[in-house]
């Protein structure tokens, strides 16, 4: 046993060119797991609601609207938090998303919507953001939750199984062409295509 | 002509006094115990708070119902929870608008909403016609708390001259 060690421990140490490429491989691979582990958990923990309303601008502004809301409380129980909405699972656009959050930390730090009134000010070119991003992903965060090919058009209200089975059905809009402000208040839309 | 002034004469008298009546006879029945003013407490005891009702459900069928004397405003046939009407914007006119009604198939507000006071018509709604909810509401699955006898006019007529025939 000690001398198979003493051998492999030989081997990845020897600096020849032989069994380097080996211990390249093998330490690599270890190391990648334990990078992107640790990557990973820090993503998970930036990926929770608590870490989003850790700052007062996201909580005091559109966590206080997202409590009035279906989406906080319903029949179901079923809640939507912040990363369900506004975080994509997908792994690549997750990592994307992340990128662009850097400048919320900068935007914190130098107040650019710590009160509500800057936060008023700012609203509508943050939630065009939103809107530019979710029209891009066709609404794949409400699809998460709300699949089209399980709607059931019988048990929908009139005006939803109407809208649902033509523009929707079609594919000519999509879930947040018609369903802005579904979880928070809406900034003022003048000139926003639809109203 | 006569008969029918005496008609209205007697029917005008009774509206204006039957709820002189009606408050009589509440005062010599139950001074003691009971309220019998309908109200959301159901005859609780002031000392003691009562369970509340359950909220009962706005009707969402989506189907217009008919107005009950031609000025009235029309009623909403569906929810309209988290539809906002601020300063910022105006969801019910996302659908009812002239611009919205043919991708949205909803009725459009009707042309006295262009109208301002002296008359004259704008090119968007008017101002003081901004606010939907001040005459349009939600109806709600219940019974009324108070029973209403509210007769509309062409049922007035219809009984008029039902009346006048058997005469
Ligand atoms: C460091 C404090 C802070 C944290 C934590 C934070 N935010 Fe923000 N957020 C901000 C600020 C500040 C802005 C405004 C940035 C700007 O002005 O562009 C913002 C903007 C946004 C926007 C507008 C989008 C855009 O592209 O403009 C969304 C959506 C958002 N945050 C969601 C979240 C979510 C979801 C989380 C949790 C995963 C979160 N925020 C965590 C401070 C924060
Ligand atoms: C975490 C899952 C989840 C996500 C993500 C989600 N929803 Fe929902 N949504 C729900 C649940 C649960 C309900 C309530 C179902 C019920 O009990 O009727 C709901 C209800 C709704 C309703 C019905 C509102 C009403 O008043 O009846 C709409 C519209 C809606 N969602 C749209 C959206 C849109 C648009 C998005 C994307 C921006 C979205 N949802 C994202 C879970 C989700
Ligand atoms: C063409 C416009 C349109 C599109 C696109 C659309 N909806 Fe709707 N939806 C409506 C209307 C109108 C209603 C009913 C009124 C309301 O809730 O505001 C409705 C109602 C709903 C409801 C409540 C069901 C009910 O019986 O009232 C849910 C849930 C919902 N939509 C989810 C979605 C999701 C998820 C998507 C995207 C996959 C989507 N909608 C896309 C117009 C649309
Ligand atoms: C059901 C999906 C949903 C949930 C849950 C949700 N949001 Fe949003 N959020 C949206 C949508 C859609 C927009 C785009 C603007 C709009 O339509 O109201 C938005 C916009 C925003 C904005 C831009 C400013 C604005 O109000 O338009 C911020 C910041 C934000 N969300 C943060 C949050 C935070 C923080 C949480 C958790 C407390 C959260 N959101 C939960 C769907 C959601």
């Amino acid at each position: 046993m000690k001398n198979i060690l003493i051998i492999g421990w030989k081997t990845l140490t020897k600096p020849s060119g032989y069994y380097s490429l080996g211990a390249l491989v093998i330490g690599g691979f270890i190391a990648g797991i334990i990078f992107w582990g640790g990557f990973n958990t820090a993503l998970e923990v930036t990926n929770t609601e608590a870490f989003c309303i850790s700052c007062h601008e996201m909580e005091n502004n559109v966590y206080e609207e997202l409590k009035t809301t279906i989406h906080f409380t319903n029949r179901s129980g079923v809640r939507a938090t912040c990363p369900d909405c506004h975080v994509p699972h997908n792994w690549t656009s997750k990592i994307a998303r992340k990128m662009q959050a850097s400048k919320e930390v900068w935007g914190a730090l130098f107040g650019t919507i710590n009160t509500r009134e800057k936060f008023l000010v700012h609203r509508k070119r943050l939630a065009q953001n939103e809107w530019n991003r979710l029209k891009a992903n066709d609404s794949l965060e409400c699809r998460n939750c709300h699949n089209f090919d399980y709607m059931d058009f019988t048990e929908q209200s009139e005006r939803a199984s109407y809208q649902h089975s033509t523009a929707l059905a079609s594919g000519e809009k999509t879930c947040i062409d018609c369903h802005k402000g579904i979880a928070h208040q809406l900034p003022d839309m003048k000139g926003v295509e639809g109203w | 002509m006569k008969n029918l002034n005496l008609a209205s004469i007697a029917g005008l008298m009774a509206i204006v006094l039957s709820p002189v009546f009606t408050s009589f006879t509440v005062t010599a029945a139950d001074k003691a115990e009971i309220n019998t003013v309908a109200t959301l407490r159901d005859h609780t005891k002031i000392n003691t708070q009562k369970e509340p009702n359950p909220i009962p459900k706005v009707v969402n069928k989506d189907i217009k119902k008919a107005r009950n004397y031609p000025m009235q405003p029309p009623v909403i046939p569906h929810t309209i929870r988290s539809y906002e009407v601020n300063r910022y914007n105006n969801k019910c006119m996302s659908c009812h608008s002239r611009q919205r009604t043919e991708k949205s198939q909803a009725p459009m507000v009707s042309v006295t909403h262009f109208m301002n006071r002296d008359g004259n018509f704008l090119a968007e709604i008017s101002p003081r016609r901004y606010f939907c909810n001040q005459c349009h509401v939600t109806q709600l699955d219940t019974k009324p708390l108070v029973e209403n006898t509210f007769t509309d006019m062409h049922s007035l007529m219809k009984q008029k001259t039902a009346n006048t025939k058997e005469h």
